[in-house]
């Protein structure tokens, strides 16, 4: 007999089924990406305790991505599994947000774009572990302990290298100036949000906005930062238009199962 | 292979569960972990709940399959088991035995929770050393050897030790 993952799928229409697969996946795209990101400075880390604080941190969203990858699989109900999910599909298929795929700079741009996820995420799972969907809500139980470890790691670097020395204060700016861009996509709904939203499976972004903007600014302003205004917004990630970064990372988090498919340890 | 004449009871499965340890720190049995919330027999069907402590929680696997490996060794074939996510695990599910066991095995037992998002910069819980008991410690890293670790230091002895974190 096989294990299994008690799933709870929502009793909904087709259409909205089918939304909630391609939001469902959306978040299991971003948590993957974000955790391979991370997972790049294992070994490479400024030092040893923010190394293993990466890998952790890496290994929490990737635990939180199987568990999206599972309940897509079964909303889709296709018969694709988690691994067809997170291995067979191409860069125009992924849904993540363009924040993370960004690639990792130097340690103030990882920490910058890690502070800016961390921040929507914790907020977003605090939402969702309260919502009608029984299995998100479920995941967002289980991931919200663990973000807000994340967010609080994210922080207290954000402070130190904004009121630190001359040299992480440059680089922190640097990062901000370089990132602050990508911040916006993650509270615009999308087509399928908005329609999520609409049928109140999603909480309207305007109330995490504004927590986002609260926690963003009791931290920058600790760290002597200011809060960039009137940036313009990139999107796109959540309908598949990504940034050239997206590719070269899948060549490399996909290699082994395109290149032996079906590939087992 | 053994073969039972009879049925397992529960009781007999909880028994078997309590041999099956946490691999990552085999002094805890996963009982003394918290994770196994729930044992029923439906016919001649075993069907045991687990929980994961963390998400990424690599040894889940192994858990599972150490599981079934204990139950086969009795003779229990017809196993089923089931990952469950909500309610989410907490320290707090953890033994008194299990906490005596970890400090006596050199790792911090979990104290009450003070994770609020707003405190920064080591508003940590008072941590004895499992060395040397002082109390004098600060905490190294939020992130340890593992995903349910913090990583702490004695300022008397200067042993590293590890503390799990509370969740
Ligand atoms: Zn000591």
């Amino acid at each position: 007999m096989q294990d299994s993952h008690t799933i709870v799928v929502p009793d909904v229409t087709p259409e909205l089924r089918q939304q909630l697969f391609e939001y469902v996946l959306q978040l299991a795209d971003t948590s993957l990406i974000l955790a391979h990101r991370l997972s790049e400075w294992c070994g490479h880390g400024p030092i040893l305790e923010q190394d293993l604080a990466m890998a952790n941190i890496s290994l929490d969203l990737l635990g939180e991505a199987r568990s999206y990858y599972q309940y897509a699989a079964e909303l889709e109900g296709r018969g694709r599994t988690e691994d067809d999910l997170a291995y067979l599909r191409n860069a125009v298929e992924y849904r993540n947000v363009l924040l993370a795929e960004q690639p990792n700079g130097d340690f103030a741009h990882t920490i910058v774009r890690q502070f800016i996820y961390d921040a929507f995420h914790y907020h977003l799972l605090l939402h969702l572990q309260t919502g009608p969907d029984k299995q998100l809500a479920a995941i967002a139980e289980k991931s919200v302990k663990e973000a807000a470890y994340h967010v609080k790691w994210s922080a207290e670097w954000i402070i130190r290298l904004g009121d630190g020395t001359e040299e992480s204060r440059h680089r922190v700016e640097a990062a901000i100036n370089a990132l602050w861009r990508y911040s916006g996509e993650l509270t615009t709904p999308s087509a399928t949000e908005q329609v999520l939203q609409a049928a109140g499976f999603l909480p309207d972004y305007a109330a995490i906005q504004q927590q986002i903007d609260q926690h963003v600014e009791r931290v920058f302003v600790e760290a002597t930062l200011p809060v960039p205004q009137g940036v313009f917004m990139q999107k796109g990630g959540k309908i598949g238009r990504h940034s050239e970064h997206l590719g070269y990372l899948l060549a490399e988090l996909q290699y082994l199962q395109r290149t032996y498919p079906g590939l087992q340890w | 292979m053994v073969e039972h004449a009879t049925a397992p009871t529960e009781e007999r499965i909880w028994q078997l569960l309590e041999e099956v340890s946490d691999p990552e720190v085999p002094v805890l049995s996963i009982l003394d972990l918290g994770i196994v919330r729930g044992v029923e027999l439906r016919g001649d069907e075993v069907h045991v709940t687990i929980t994961p402590t963390y998400s990424g929680c690599p040894a889940m696997n192994t858990i599972a399959t150490d599981i079934r490996l204990r139950l086969l060794a009795e003779g229990i074939t017809k196993l089923h088991i089931h990952n469950q996510l909500s309610p989410a695990w907490t320290t707090a599910w953890m033994s008194e035995a299990g906490k005596q066991k970890l400090e006596a095995y050199g790792i911090a037992p979990p104290q009450d929770a003070t994770g609020h998002v707003f405190n920064l910069f080591g508003q940590e819980p008072v941590l004895r050393c499992p060395h040397c008991k002082s109390t004098n410690t600060r905490l190294v890293s939020q992130f340890g050897s593992t995903a349910c670790k913090a990583h702490y230091q004695c300022n008397d002895c200067l042993e590293p030790f590890d503390y799990f974190k509370c969740h």
